[in-house]
């Protein structure tokens, strides 16, 4: 019987509301079970908002649950801000320290069930204690986690803060479970599920680092910005226990520049950013694909455009990562379908940048890769990668030659014989500059053929189903949909789930094969423009009727959205 | 420079230079810029296949083509960046950037700063000539605040950029000024630049005779700097801010370490890091 439960724990930026949800998690995956673990925050670094919102299950979580069963909130300082994205209902229970406040009327509505507290005093009966500690006790008593899993879970959050904050940790803890036992509430996860394969705690943007070091990054150039600095600061460390390094450029512009000259001198490079990043690599990233230099770009999307809303997720940067470049600009865009799924699809993009020559965009977002999760090990781990080079070469080299494959020779600086100039410039075979038509012709054909003769196997997509509605979605869409699916199919609704990881160069006759048989397709998708599915119907031949389904961020969508939208167009 | 040990082959000047013809106009200072270049790699005797050139764009950053070494011609202004990475990542490679004031220190001003800051082993030689070229004559961030043109009549008001004061400022490890009409006083540079460890600013002064015609003048303006390069920053920095810009030699000489990547040694294979997210 597959159970979820959801919990958010609410608190001032800085309460430590995060700390706690990610030991809760810990201590859930050390007892055996399966969860994601989200936060909501605003701007601000200390004194805003922030939420920790948890889905704790007895089965793989492709998707967050549709209501909160608990919410903890340690205060209510703009907690109106993010109300609408913790949905209660009459059966959820709100846990409110009374010295705190009145509980917000919009949560209220809810009908949710009410207890109050204190948990600023309880923290106080212990030296030093926190009242997120305390929160961290009462919610694993309600969820009935054991004391040992919560245990292990603090002394691996709190191990470098020492003796002292350990101890006044599980003192406050203690007296959250104390305080759970006098709570009449059935919300227990109940037995864990049987371990068969091993597992990983991990989020999108660690996955996306560990993805691009499998694959074969080894430089990396990047500016900080949210949501994809973890990606940065994860690889940082451990980049250097592989031989690499990262470097913290001026601008994006240098970022962009310096993996460009990192990786024409052969070493495999990536840069992370979010939108407003790649924005300003756009023109380099012409560059890399007129210079035919292999590159890396991880986009972990956020709402936009300008600025935005940094924090929150959306999939609106498709457009961008797809047709960004001024000119005839063939490159490749792959985007992740999961959180587990980054390790994959970034190793892939480092596979498939460094054997075309082509720099490659990654669309990860926030939801991606800021949730943290456990999840099911994959059976094997991605490959390193391949760039096809030159030997030493007494005269005749060409750089850019002409051929079948347009996949030349790329040699490496030091190489005797093989020296040539890179250049932005439309060049001859040899690379010297030239604005001659034929050239021009040759080269053009050369950088879009190389891609769109090259075999991209069965890794385009997952195609899940069989049946003769298919529900087109992607990356971090693609999990929601799933358990919209899950569910449907438990109604006797049979759907057809198609989900593409090779975003670019399009792949059209790929998808007809995918959709045989389908009498309706629908393309589900978090952008208020509809970009996907104005790209579905501009770039792929798509036989059946195609409707789609879209709203912009920063609301994730939840599964019992996606069940009505599906449910009812497959009515209709 | 790096301790690359250069084959007991003796290269000339010409091994340096490919077969294509530059599109500069007659009498442009950057030709003899050029082989001021290839003087200096023959001077040091670098293997061509461990040299890489790295530029922008305008009419100086033509240079990668014309050599027969490694080459980037990249986007406007970002050459330092690429080339930062390039030397970074490839500390084995001699390294320099070409190009001009255009692209050095308007567009890409904030790559200098940061080069300066960064003072990674590169040699970046600019060629000044006070106007863009390639787009035909508009002033740059170093033309005179009269100095006429279409995009701004009566000239830009503007005071003038001085490189030098800021590469110094930034922490550049090697200032130099040369000029085109005396390219082996400049080849003479270029080497001490490339010997120089850490990030070596070479400013030449290369008449655009198209659009600056004025500039033919700069050959009766020049002169040595009447003192010996200095370690003394302090000391520099008053020489800079006061000279009139036609002192030409080593103006500035530091001793900072130059910044590398740690060496780190592999001492783990990447499937290893899975053991950070198991549970």
């Amino acid at each position: 019987m597959q159970k979820m439960i959801s919990v958010a724990l609410t608190g001032s930026g800085g309460s430590g509301v995060i700390t706690a949800g990610n030991m809760i998690l810990q201590a859930a995956a050390r007892a055996g079970f399966f969860g994601q673990f989200g936060r909501s925050s605003g701007p601000q670094i200390r004194g805003g908002e922030a939420a920790a919102m948890l889905h704790l299950s007895n089965h793989p979580v492709d998707a967050p649950g549709d209501v909160f069963k608990i919410l903890v909130a340690l205060d209510w300082h703009n907690t109106d801000r993010f109300a609408v994205e913790l949905p209660l209902s009459n059966d959820s229970l709100i846990i409110a320290d009374p010295d705190q406040g009145d509980i917000p009327d919009v949560l209220l509505e809810s009908g949710a069930k009410v207890v109050e507290i204190p948990l600023k005093k309880l923290s106080k009966q212990v030296a030093k204690g926190r009242p997120n500690m305390v929160a961290v006790g009462l919610i694993s008593g309600i969820l009935g986690l054991g004391e040992d899993v919560v245990d292990q879970a603090m002394v691996k959050a709190l191990s470098k803060r020492g003796e002292d904050a350990l101890t006044s940790s599980r003192g406050a803890a203690a007296l959250g479970r104390d305080a759970a036992n006098e709570i009449e509430f059935q919300a227990s996860l109940g037995d864990a599920p049987q371990q068969t394969n091993a597992r990983w705690l991990l989020n999108g943007n660690e996955a996306t680092g560990f993805g691009a070091l499998l694959g074969g990054i080894r430089f990396v150039a990047a500016y900080p910005i949210t949501p994809a600095t973890e990606v940065l600061e994860w690889m940082s460390p451990n980049l250097k226990k592989l031989g690499g390094a990262l470097v913290q450029a001026e601008d994006e512009l240098a970022s962009i520049n310096m993996i460009i000259g990192a990786s024409y001198g052969g070493t495999p490079s990536l840069t992370a950013t979010s939108g407003p990043g790649l924005a300003l690599m756009l023109e380099s990233l012409g560059l890399a694909i007129a210079s035919e230099i292999p590159v890396v770009i991880v986009d972990v999307m956020r709402g936009g455009p300008s600025t935005g809303i940094p924090t929150k997720s959306e999939q609106s940067d498709l457009n961008i990562a797809l047709f960004g470049p001024h000119g005839d600009a063939p490159h490749l865009v792959l985007a992740p379908s999961g959180i587990q799924d980054c390790v994959k699809t970034t190793a892939w993009a480092v596979q498939l940048a460094e054997a075309t020559q082509t720099p490659t965009v990654v669309l990860s977002d926030q939801l991606l890769g800021q949730t943290r999760a456990v999840v099911e090990r994959p059976d094997t781990l991605p490959a390193g990668s391949m760039r096809k080079t030159s030997a030493a070469s007494d005269e005749g080299y060409q750089r850019y030659l002409v051929d079948n494959s347009g996949i030349s020779a790329m040699a490496v600086p030091g190489t005797a014989g093989c020296q040539y100039t890179a250049d932005g410039l439309e060049h001859d075979p040899v690379g010297v500059p030239s604005s001659q038509v034929a050239d021009h012709r040759a080269q053009l054909d050369k950088r879009a053929g190389k891609i769109e003769n090259y075999d991209f196997g069965d890794d385009w997509a997952d195609i899940e189903g069989d049946g003769d509605l298919a529900v087109i979605a992607w990356g971090s869409t693609a999990g929601v949909v799933r358990e919209a699916i899950r569910r449907l199919d438990k109604g006797g609704l049979n759907l057809r789930l198609i989900v593409p990881r090779l975003l670019a160069p399009a792949q059209p006759s790929r998808m007809a094969e995918a959709l045989k048989g389908c009498d309706r397709a629908l393309s589900i998708e978090l952008s208020h423009g509809a970009q996907f599915y104005h790209y579905l119907k501009g770039y792929y031949d798509i036989a059946c009727p195609l409707t789609q389904y879209h709203r912009p961020g920063p609301l994730p969508f939840r599964p019992g959205e996606l069940v009505q939208e599906i449910e009812n167009w497959s009515r209709s | 420079m790096n301790n690359i040990p250069a084959t007991d082959q003796a290269y000339g000047p010409r091994d340096y230079k490919s077969s294509v013809k530059p599109v500069w106009c007659p009498g442009c200072g950057d030709y003899t810029v050029l082989s001021s270049i290839t003087k200096a790699l023959a001077a040091l005797a670098l293997d061509p296949e461990n040299v890489a050139v790295i530029s922008g764009i305008g009419c100086s950053s033509r240079i990668p083509a014309y050599l027969n070494t490694y080459g980037f011609h990249g986007v406007h202004g970002r050459a330092l960046a690429l080339a930062t990475g390039l030397k970074l990542s490839r500390p084995d490679l001699n390294v320099l950037v070409t190009g001009g004031d255009g692209d050095g220190f308007s567009i890409g001003g904030n790559h200098f700063l940061h080069a300066c800051r960064r003072n990674v082993d590169l040699t970046y030689i600019v060629m000044d000539n006070r106007v863009y070229g390639m787009t035909k004559g508009q002033p740059s961030p170093t033309t005179e605040p009269d100095w006429d043109s279409a995009l701004a009549p009566g000239g830009t008001g503007l005071r003038p950029f001085n490189p030098l004061v800021i590469a110094l400022a930034s922490g550049a490890n090697f200032i130099a000024r040369g000029f085109s009409g005396d390219p082996n006083g400049t080849a003479k540079l270029i080497v001490d630049a490339i010997r120089s460890p850490g990030f070596s600013f070479v400013e030449v002064l290369s008449p655009c005779v198209t659009f600056r015609g004025d500039q033919r003048g700069w050959k009766q303006m020049v002169r040595p700097a009447p003192v010996d390069p200095t370690e003394d920053i302090g000391r520099a920095a008053r020489r800079l801010m006061t000279d009139d810009g036609m002192n030409l030699g080593v103006l500035y000489q530091g001793h900072r370490e130059p910044y590398v990547l740690e060496n780190n040694p592999v001492y783990i294979d990447a499937a290893q890091l899975e053991d950070q997210f198991k549970l």
